[in-house]
């Protein structure tokens, strides 16, 4: 199955039943998906927006009512939404975001880019809040992580990001579909569906009280706090005797991971530090590597973003060198095992 | 001898990209007569629109400027505001003008922006692989309309010819369509009438083309150049919705 | 060990079903596999192609930038590929349809009059088929048997499609 119908499958089997989108390659196989599968069904809804705008006040609107929503795009398509992500944080609604990300800035390229990790992580529009972003890196975790992206949407109230790639939207792989969400979802509550039983209530962002707001901004920062300590989480890959451990996410922890076998193979001790979580960033998890090891190598396929927060995480303990390829470039393992092993050479790890 | 045919000064000699059959090819090279035969090849802008087109700069051997999705009108209207002497036309998809870009384009056209609009109907979203686009007829399917299109749950085709023509800030509006030697050379005529429309300062126009895309249609080209006549046409008639040159001879 | 293959053509030629025969049949034989066909504006002005990678181990990067077997269905893809086949690979030519020179001597040419054997065969549209037979005996990537078993599961109940791809498969199987 291709990743982008992944995507589909594991959201639908999360019970999303709304699904809003507006075509843009590489990620259109999701919203055929879903149009395939919700549209004229009771119960359902599929609509392609005129707009990634209206798109993201969709599922707004769709979570206001207490039901799973998602909507997808890639980046400049994620660029539009970033108003409606902005609203739907700061009134605690839970959404899925899919970015598939392809190259920029600009219109940029079709082919698959990293370049978007900023702009996730730290938020994406206006306002102090964050989102929870998740970095799959096969299209098992494609669908693995769709459907622990609706739990913790709905647990936290948050706008959970799924922080993909153009190259995993495209290719197939086998996939397996863990588990099936009930049928009948329980209706969240605070969903606006009528004061009928209860008095009216108010989904607002704006008010003229300072304090207030800052109140507001206090207690999604508690549960942020909250969110880094629960839901952390990132893979490691033969750090334990490691003298370099490559840092990467998504699909360039993949090449990176080939590269690290390769290297291997040549008696090289390399091991690989994978994110899953992107936000909130698996910072003690850097500092416990670091405890070991004192070389690093932050790979990306942009020019440089998450390394700042692996830089922040080690707060000067060890070396951090970086390596990347912007644009939709889309480096081969070997180009990677060049770098690794060269760069463990000139540090004289051998 | 008499030279009959001969590549328009203002298209780059290069290949298109554009699948056989497809009708952008014929409107570039329409767009690009019209501009060497009223001499404005080093006073024009274009601004071609993520699409199929997106790559019109290519073609266009005059200025181009790429806008992003559906913001033509806008980036046009920033263009001629500042600096009025420009001749400047968007080049613009269904999916561009009539979805996302509705907003801008209908304030620009409203406002009367003195700009002129090239709007390639194709009844898809070609790029991006043939999804429904707000032209797409009723009970057409589309890679996002497995089921056809249907009008209690997507809407009915969007006319935008029709709507735009009701504002006042509209000087000329007339839909073509590039589906057979008498219809290629009318679009010609609008095209060159729209320019005029702009020089002489009388406010927005907009040639709307009822263009073929045998690739998202699933269709030969032969096949796609009759479905306009037969299908498309059918709903979105040609001819002029609006032309102020006329009023004013009425008056 | 990790081998990958690009298979190119004109869009309609059936290059990436071909694709997903092959990644399919070895997925069936218990490999990893992924398949990435390209996409977006690449593909307007009708040329297709996709790549399949197949190995026992993870596979880190579904892209190709050497691959070690190429099939080219027609002249297009034939000029454009012939510079990325890796060093000793095949390079598979539908010479109904291609004739440009292949300038490399470091790879070896397996030629294929794919067209005008399914025309023979009464089917002109299997010439993608015979390529895949040609391609599954010569690459030796997986076994005839599983490619015709996921022929059958692709295509179901169409009966005689299955028996003209099988034929097709078959006749490219034993051309080598
Ligand atoms: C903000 C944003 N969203 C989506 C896209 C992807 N996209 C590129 S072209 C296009 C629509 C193409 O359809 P149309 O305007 O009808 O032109 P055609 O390709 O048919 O000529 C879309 C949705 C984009 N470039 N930017
Ligand atoms: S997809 Fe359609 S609109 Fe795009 S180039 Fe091909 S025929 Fe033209």
């Amino acid at each position: 199955m291709d990743g982008n119908s992944a995507i589909g499958e594991a959201a639908i089997r999360a019970g999303c039943r709304c699904y809003f989108g507006y075509p843009i390659t590489p990620q259109n196989e999701l919203t055929e998906y879903m149009a395939m599968h919700l549209s004229r069904k009771k119960g359902c809804a599929f609509v392609q927006a005129e707009s990634e705008l209206a798109a993201i006040n969709m599922v707004y609107g769709a979570s206001l009512v207490g039901a799973r929503a998602m909507t997808s795009s890639s980046s400049p398509g994620i660029s539009l939404k970033q108003e409606g992500i902005s609203y739907l944080a700061a009134c605690e609604l839970p959404a899925v975001i899919v970015n598939m990300q392809r190259g920029g800035p600009g219109l940029g390229s079709i082919s698959a880019a990293q370049s978007d990790y900023f702009q996730a992580t730290r938020g994406g529009g206006h306002g102090d809040y964050r989102t929870i972003v998740l970095g799959p890196s096969s299209v098992q975790e494609l669908a693995d992580l769709t459907m622990r992206a609706f739990e913790l949407a709905d647990k936290y109230k948050i706008p959970v990001i799924i922080l993909g790639d153009g190259v995993l939207g495209q290719m197939m792989e086998p996939v397996e579909f863990k588990k099936e969400a009930p049928a009948e979802l329980p209706i969240r509550e605070n969903s606006l569906r009528g004061a009928t039983g209860r008095p009216s209530k108010i989904v607002k962002t704006f008010t003229s009280n300072p304090s207030e707001l800052e109140e507001i901004n206090w207690s999604l920062f508690r549960r942020y706090t909250l969110i880094k300590k629960q839901e952390t989480t990132c893979e490691t890959f033969m750090v334990d005797d490691a003298r370099l451990v490559v840092i990467a996410f998504g699909i360039a922890a993949r090449i990176a991971k080939g590269a690290i076998k390769t290297a291997r193979a040549e008696g090289l001790k390399i091991g690989l530090l994978r994110p899953i979580t992107l936000w909130p960033f698996p910072e003690e998890q850097v500092k416990e590597v670091a405890k070991t090891t004192g070389q690093f190598l932050v790979f990306e396929m942009n020019m440089g973003q998450m390394i700042e927060d692996v830089q922040l995480a080690l707060a000067g303990q060890g070396e951090v060198a970086f390596y990347g390829r912007p644009g939709g470039v889309i480096p081969a393992p070997s180009e990677v095992a060049r770098v690794i092993t060269r760069l463990y050479y000139q540090k004289g790890l051998k | 001898m008499k030279l009959i045919y001969s590549r328009p000064k203002s298209l780059k000699k290069a290949v298109f990209h554009y699948c056989p059959g497809c009708g952008h090819s014929v409107a570039h090279r329409l767009i690009c007569e019209v501009i060497d035969e009223m001499g404005l090849q080093e006073k024009t802008l274009g601004i071609p629109p993520p699409g199929c087109s997106v790559f019109a700069y290519n073609y266009f051997d005059v200025d181009m400027a790429e806008s992003a999705h559906g913001r033509g009108a806008a980036v046009a209207t920033g263009v001629k505001r500042a600096y009025p002497e420009i001749v400047v036309f968007t080049y613009q998809g269904d999916g561009d003008l009539a979805g996302i870009g509705t907003a801008e384009t209908i304030h620009a056209a409203n406002r009367g922006e003195n700009i002129t609009t090239i709007f390639i109907n194709n009844a898809v979203y070609g790029m991006t692989g043939g999804q429904m686009a707000p032209t797409t007829l009723c009970g057409m399917k589309t890679t996002t309309t497995p089921y056809g299109r249907d009008h209690l749950l997507e809407g009915h085709p969007i006319k935008m010819s029709e709507i735009l023509a009701l504002l006042e800030g509209v000087a000329y509006i007339e839909r073509v369509a590039v589906n057979s030697p008498s219809n290629i050379r009318k679009t010609k005529k609008a095209i060159a009438k729209a320019f005029q429309m702009q020089l002489d300062k009388r406010g927005f126009s907009m040639v709307e083309i009822l263009s073929p895309c045998p690739t998202n249609w699933k269709m030969s080209s032969v096949q796609a150049w009759k479905w306009v006549d037969e299908e498309m046409a059918k709903v979105f008639p040609l001819g002029v919705f609006k032309d102020v040159t006329e009023k004013k001879d009425a008056d | 060990m990790l081998i990958k293959t690009l298979i190119a053509g004109f869009g309609g030629q059936g290059v990436l079903s071909m694709g997903l025969n092959l990644a399919e049949a070895a997925m069936l034989e218990g490999k990893n596999v992924t398949y990435l066909p390209a996409y977006g504006a690449e593909v307007r002005g009708g040329t297709a192609n996709c790549t399949v990678a197949i190995s026992d181990d993870e596979i880190a990067s579904p892209v190709a930038s050497s691959p070690e077997f190429v099939v080219a269905m027609n002249q297009p893809s034939a000029v454009k590929f012939q510079h990325h086949i890796q060093s000793g690979g095949l390079f598979f030519l539908n010479s109904s349809l291609v004739e440009v020179e292949i300038l490399r001597g470091d790879i070896e040419i397996v030629r294929v009059a794919a067209n005008k054997i399914a025309e023979e065969l009464g089917s002109p549209k299997a010439a993608n088929m015979v390529m895949l037979g040609a391609l599954t005996r010569k690459s030796g990537l997986v076994e005839l048997a599983s490619m015709i078993e996921t022929l059958k599961r692709i295509m179901g109940a169409k009966k005689k499609l299955v028996d003209v791809n099988e034929k097709a498969l078959k006749t490219g199987y034993d051309l080598f």
